[in-house]
């Protein structure tokens, strides 16, 4: 729970102010009976009219207030509510931000969730914290008002409140918790069906097994129905025991009440407040349901608000000016956990390389040889189980991230584009840059011709994840961005993917011809125009295999050759 | 009340409908009985009447039970028809195919998998989200139309003048609900962009935080980060002070309903005018009876979630499907002879044609392989083929018969696929094996794996052969996924063999592997083959080249060795 607290903490005065509008709505609810119930029995009495006037007053009042308070409440628990959002939501990016390696940005599940989690925030103050504190004020407020009217009959108004909103809300939490947890599994395992059935529907009815595995998802959609059941049911006993509860504590409130020798008014006072009082408390049961589903991703936020950030080194080494070598020393880097393939066991298993400073490089090989850890590896996002990667002759690992990062920069397969405009997009890069710089690179990446077609031009908001846009005027946008940036090393990863393949030969020869730049480490898959690369590199599971320059790697048997090959039989 | 709410409601059964207004009316009646003795005892000072209150009490308990237990039922069994009719309908594929056929490119192919994780998501939490619907607004609905006039019957029985207020200031709840609910969703609408944007944010630099520390920009993204959220609370603290005023104003008008029911009811118990017990039973009915009508927007607003879900789901199952097949029987297990026929397909929403034209003879027996760069129609082909896509014009004869008059299921029996990027199912690595043939012996699905090069990586699994796959179990790489569906074709045995090699680059020893796996599973049998690599090529007879939908060249396996030599000269 800390990890959400510490985002309320500073709005701790704005919180006590709704939640004292909520106790505040609450109690006028229950003035407002109690004083009606007192005026009526009373009036029976014929009295006057002047005993009665301050009851009447009192009526009016309380009704007035009690919806104006309701409506303050709401407004300032929303209020609360979303300015510990944001607080939270900054403190989550920061944390976020400190980490080394992220979710994987394609990774919406966990993406979803993570967002999720931290809008738990506004439930747990709106639909916990608050109500919970305005039904407890207003039970005990109930007792009191019971206990001056009738000593005896506030004992069971204590008791009835206590079963609402202490037995119930318990019995909720415990079986509620275990009736959702058993539709969350049958939920998940539908998924898993469903899944089959809808991504490998084709091979299903080709191979005559869909029949079967449609019987099964229902199956499993049958378990699920059954398991909602039992939640429908722990629902409707909560609704039951509160419609009871509230009943007799106001019965057997009104009986004490008149066993003791209590008049009309008492007893009118005793059993409506009573009724009141509990209606109070019964929302107690849904904010502990609710409370239980909040807990899981409060814990989630604080595990990750209390993750230390990574070791820096004490005494980073500065790193030269200008265009940097990079060389790998026996670097093995282990695959990720969340890596789905359970082939091979080490992403880049003992590179040995050297890249001369302002040389550009190309680096081919099958999918999961280990391209894109390389690149990794140069710019520290992934650090080597053993070895050493030198930048300008200076370990990696004893210079700053921070440093590294901003000289190694590019397009990488995570690049993500904002939900801003394309010279935001751009301008990230280089915050500084002018429109001439912008311009520079977005013609090397052939994006000039699509921001020209673009209704806004450059001020044209992308959508999020680059919506809006085709999978190639996305790809060019990422890679102005990179050429924007103009770093020492350069290093792209599948630059001219999702291109058609003249333009992206075309860029990929540009880039390994054109004068300027730092560093150039380029990965692709079409060979088609590397002869201008200085250099290819050829890795297979995680080895260099081949290295030399593109015509002589054609001139001898090999893995480039068979890639080759297989180029042009797809052209 | 939108056409979804009323599609929804007409999937309730007729009894179910009656049942939940029969139990909403005896709501209704014990409510007013339990009104009836409270006064009475209070009025009374008579102890004895709070006894059948407290079995009116426990009989609102037991109704209440009862309903949410029919509410409940009435609400599985609408997730459940609408589940079982999702999971018999394909997502939104190309030529009426079934899910997970690849749109002829990786592109279609990449948006048939997010149409199928919204698919997912709808099937579990989307149709959840109708429970509300069911269990909160229906019953709440049906109390809405019932509970009032039977408070409102009472009422005038007990006292005509308090009843004649009610009866005129009830319908201004609805009244006033839908004036300020109309005011509110224009006002909310026209903010409705800005919240999305701003909401949004949060997402958008979550999911570009690797790029965002790569140019630097952290520091200043977390500034931005605070503000935009800052901006967004504003906006929507802005548009709730306008939403919330509806149920402020339905509140007053409540208040002020009951205040002038009650002051007349307090003057007339003063003067002597009525007796207590009737006072207070108007007292306590009078707010019960705007009660279940203010109730009533707020379930709505609650199962609003529901109601875009069923939305979703409607429209899901109103996309029209595809062909079914003929019915005509071939039973032959022999190798067929396939002629295709001028076959053009055009994918909808696509202006160029797949395939335009395409006549290929494939004779029994005789294996060929298709090459061409990608998005040329090579995989379209090979779907035709499976029946997995229908020509929009042309032929595909199977032994002079056409496919389009065969029983579809018949045929498949006659084919075995090796898709491009094989599903793994989430059954054991044994299980995903035999879909062709489930009865299979163990013996024959090891000796399928080991005919496809396979039987090494599965023993090295976890749990060999009863290693569970797919979603939550293990993963394969590209290579191992694609020697399993060579297994799994080799075990069905069908005399046609469709291949299609995966586009991604395998590393060599993987590939030398399917080479060698591909090489025992097509031996002997009929095989139209799509290659991408030159090894591939060894295995065919003969090589047709693609390009644009259109065969372009047709040759001898030697023609396309030449054709390499060429290139890597050229370019050389």
């Amino acid at each position: 729970m800390n990890g959400m607290w510490s985002a309320v903490r500073p709005y701790t005065a704005r919180l006590l102010a709704a939640g004292l509008a909520g106790v505040a709505a609450e109690l006028c609810g229950l003035g407002l009976v109690a004083a009606a119930a007192w005026l009526i029995a009373r009036a029976a009495q014929q009295p006057g009219l002047a005993a009665l006037s301050l009851a009447i007053v009192a009526v009016r009042g309380f009704a007035v207030a009690k919806g104006s308070l309701r409506y303050a409440e709401r407004l300032a628990g929303h209020d609360v509510a979303l300015r510990a959002l944001a607080e939270l939501r900054g403190r989550v990016f920061d944390a976020l931000a400190a980490r080394r390696r992220d979710l994987a940005s394609r990774d919406g599940d966990a993406l979803t969730r993570m967002v999720s989690d931290v809008d738990a925030v506004q439930d747990l103050l709106l639909r916990c914290l608050l109500p919970a504190v305005a039904a407890v004020v207003c039970g005990v407020a109930g007792v009191v008002v019971c206990a001056v009217a009738a000593p005896g009959a506030a004992f069971v108004v204590a008791g009835g409140l206590l079963a609402a909103g202490v037995v119930v809300p318990w019995v909720a939490w415990a079986s509620g918790g275990r009736a959702a947890a058993r539709a969350a599994a049958e939920r998940e395992r539908l998924a898993v069906r469903a899944l089959d059935l809808l991504e490998g529907g084709a091979e299903l009815a080709v191979f005559g097994a869909s029949g079967r595995f449609a019987a099964a998802a229902r199956e499993s959609a049958a378990r699920l129905e059954d398991a909602e059941r039992v939640t429908t049911r722990v629902a409707g006993g909560v609704t039951a025991a509160g419609f009871l509860l509230q009943g007799l504590t106001a019965a057997g409130a009104a009986w004490v009440a008149v066993n003791a020798g209590a008049d009309e008014v008492a007893v009118a006072v005793v059993a409506l407040t009573a009724l009141v009082a509990v209606e109070a408390v019964l929302p107690l049961a849904s904010a502990a349901q609710r409370l239980r589903e909040v807990l899981p991703a409060s814990r989630r936020v604080a595990a990750l608000l209390a993750a230390p950030p990574p070791p820096r080194p004490e005494r980073p080494r500065p790193l030269p000016r200008g265009p940097l070598a990079v060389d790998f020393l026996g670097v093995r880097v282990a695959y990720d956990d969340a890596r789905d393939d359970a082939s091979g066991t080490y992403a880049l298993d003992g590179v040995d390389l050297t890249v001369e400073r302002g040389r550009r490089v190309a680096v081919v090989g099958a999918s999961g040889a280990g391209k894109s850890t390389l690149l990794a590896a140069i710019s520290g996002e992934v650090r080597p189980e053993s070895g050493t990667v030198r930048l300008g002759g200076q370990d990696v690992a004893f210079c700053d991230p921070g440093e590294v990062r901003s000289a190694v920069r590019g397009l990488t397969q995570d690049a993500h584009v904002f939900a801003t405009t394309v010279r935001g997009n751009l301008m990230l890069a280089r915050p500084d840059a002018t429109q001439a710089q912008l311009e520079a690179a977005a013609r090397r990446a052939r994006l000039l011709e699509v921001v020209d077609g673009l209704p806004g031009g450059w001020d044209t908001v992308v959508g999020e994840g680059g919506r809006g846009l085709s999978g190639g005027q996305r790809q060019r946008l990422l890679l102005a961005r990179a050429l924007l940036a103009d770093p020492p090393v350069l290093v792209l990863d599948e630059p001219a993917e999702a291109l058609d393949p003249a333009t992206a030969d075309e860029i990929t020869r540009e880039l390994l011809t054109l004068p300027g730049g730092g560093t150039l480490l380029l990965v692709t898959h079409r060979l088609a125009a590397l002869a201008a690369a200085d250099e290819v590199i050829v890795l297979d599971r995680g080895k260099v295999v081949q290295r030399g320059r593109h015509e002589n790697l054609l001139g001898r048997p090999g893995a480039y050759r068979d890639l080759w090959e297989s180029e042009l039989l797809t052209t | 009340m939108k056409p979804v709410e009323r599609r929804l409601l007409r999937r309730l059964p007729r009894r179910v409908v009656v049942v939940l207004g029969a139990l909403a009316a005896g709501q209704g009646v014990l409510l007013v009985a339990q009104a009836d003795l409270l006064a009475r005892a209070i009025a009374g000072l008579d102890a004895w009447s709070l006894l059948p209150l407290a079995g009116v009490v426990a009989g609102r308990a037991a109704l209440a039970w009862v309903t949410s237990g029919v509410a409940g039922r009435a609400a599985a069994a609408a997730k459940r028809e609408l589940r079982d009719a999702l999971l018999a309908r394909p997502t939104g594929t190309p030529g009426g195919a079934p899910a997970g056929v690849p749109g002829g490119n990786s592109a279609g192919a990449s948006s048939a998998g997010g149409g199928a994780g919204e698919r997912v998501t709808l099937l579990t939490r989307g149709l959840d989200a109708l429970d509300p619907f069911f269990t909160g607004y229906v019953p709440q609905l049906l109390a809405a139309c019932v509970v009032p006039v039977l408070v409102l019957a009472r009422l005038f029985t007990a006292d005509w003048a308090s009843a004649l207020v009610v009866a005129a200031t009830v319908p201004l709840v609805p009244v006033f609900g839908a004036l300020v609910g109309m005011r509110t969703a224009a006002l909310t609408g026209r903010q409705w962009g800005l919240l999305q944007r701003l909401g949004g944010h949060f997402r958008d630099v979550l999911a570009g935080l690797p790029t965002l520390r790569a140019f630097g920009r952290t520091g200043h993204q977390s500034v931005v980060v605070r503000e935009l959220a800052g901006e967004h609370r504003r906006a929507t603290v802005g548009a709730l002070r306008v939403a919330f005023l509806s149920s402020l104003v339905l509140e007053l008008v409540c208040a002020l309903s009951v205040a002038l029911v009650a002051v007349p009811v307090g003057l007339r118990l003063l003067d002597g005018d009525m007796a207590l017990s009737t006072g207070l039973l108007v007292l306590i009915l009078t707010p019960e009876a705007y009660l279940p009508l203010r109730a009533l927007g707020a379930r709505f607003h609650a199962s609003a979630e529901g109601v875009a879900a069923a939305e979703q789901a409607f429209a899901a199952l109103d996309a029209p499907v595809g062909r079914v097949g003929g019915v005509l029987p071939r039973g032959r297990a022999a190798a067929p002879e396939i002629v295709l026929e001028d076959v053009t397909v055009r994918y909808p929403g696509s202006d160029r044609a797949a395939l335009e034209g395409v006549s290929l003879r494939i004779a029994p027996g005789e294996r060929v392989a298709v090459a061409g760069p990608s998005g040329a129609g090579k995989s379209t082909l090979l779907l035709v083929l499976l029946g997995l896509v229908t020509p929009e014009s042309g032929r595909v004869l199977v032994d002079g018969v056409e496919l389009a008059e065969l029983d579809l299921a018949e045929w498949r029996r006659r084919v075995g696929w090796v898709p491009q990027s094989p599903h793994l199912f989430a059954a054991s690595v044994a299980g995903n094996i035999r879909l062709g043939a489930p009865d299979a012996p163990d013996e024959r699905v090891v000796e399928a794996a080991r005919a496809a090069a396979a039987d090494g990586f599965i023993e090295a699994l976890p749990h060999g052969y009863e290693t569970v796959l797919g979603e939550g179990g293990a993963g394969l790489s590209a290579g191992q996924r694609q020697r399993l569906a060579v297994a799994r074709a080799y075990l069905t045995g069908a005399p046609l063999m469709v291949l299609d090699e995966p586009s991604a680059r395998l590393d060599l020893a993987s590939e030398r592997a399917l080479v060698e796996g591909a090489s025992r599973l097509l031996a002997g049998r009929t095989a139209l083959i799509v290659a991408h690599r030159p090894a591939l090529l060894g295995l065919a007879g003969r090589v047709v080249r693609m390009r644009n939908g259109r065969l372009v060249e047709s040759g001898t396996e030697a023609d396309a060795e030449t054709g390499g030599e060429t290139g890597r000269e050229a370019a050389a």
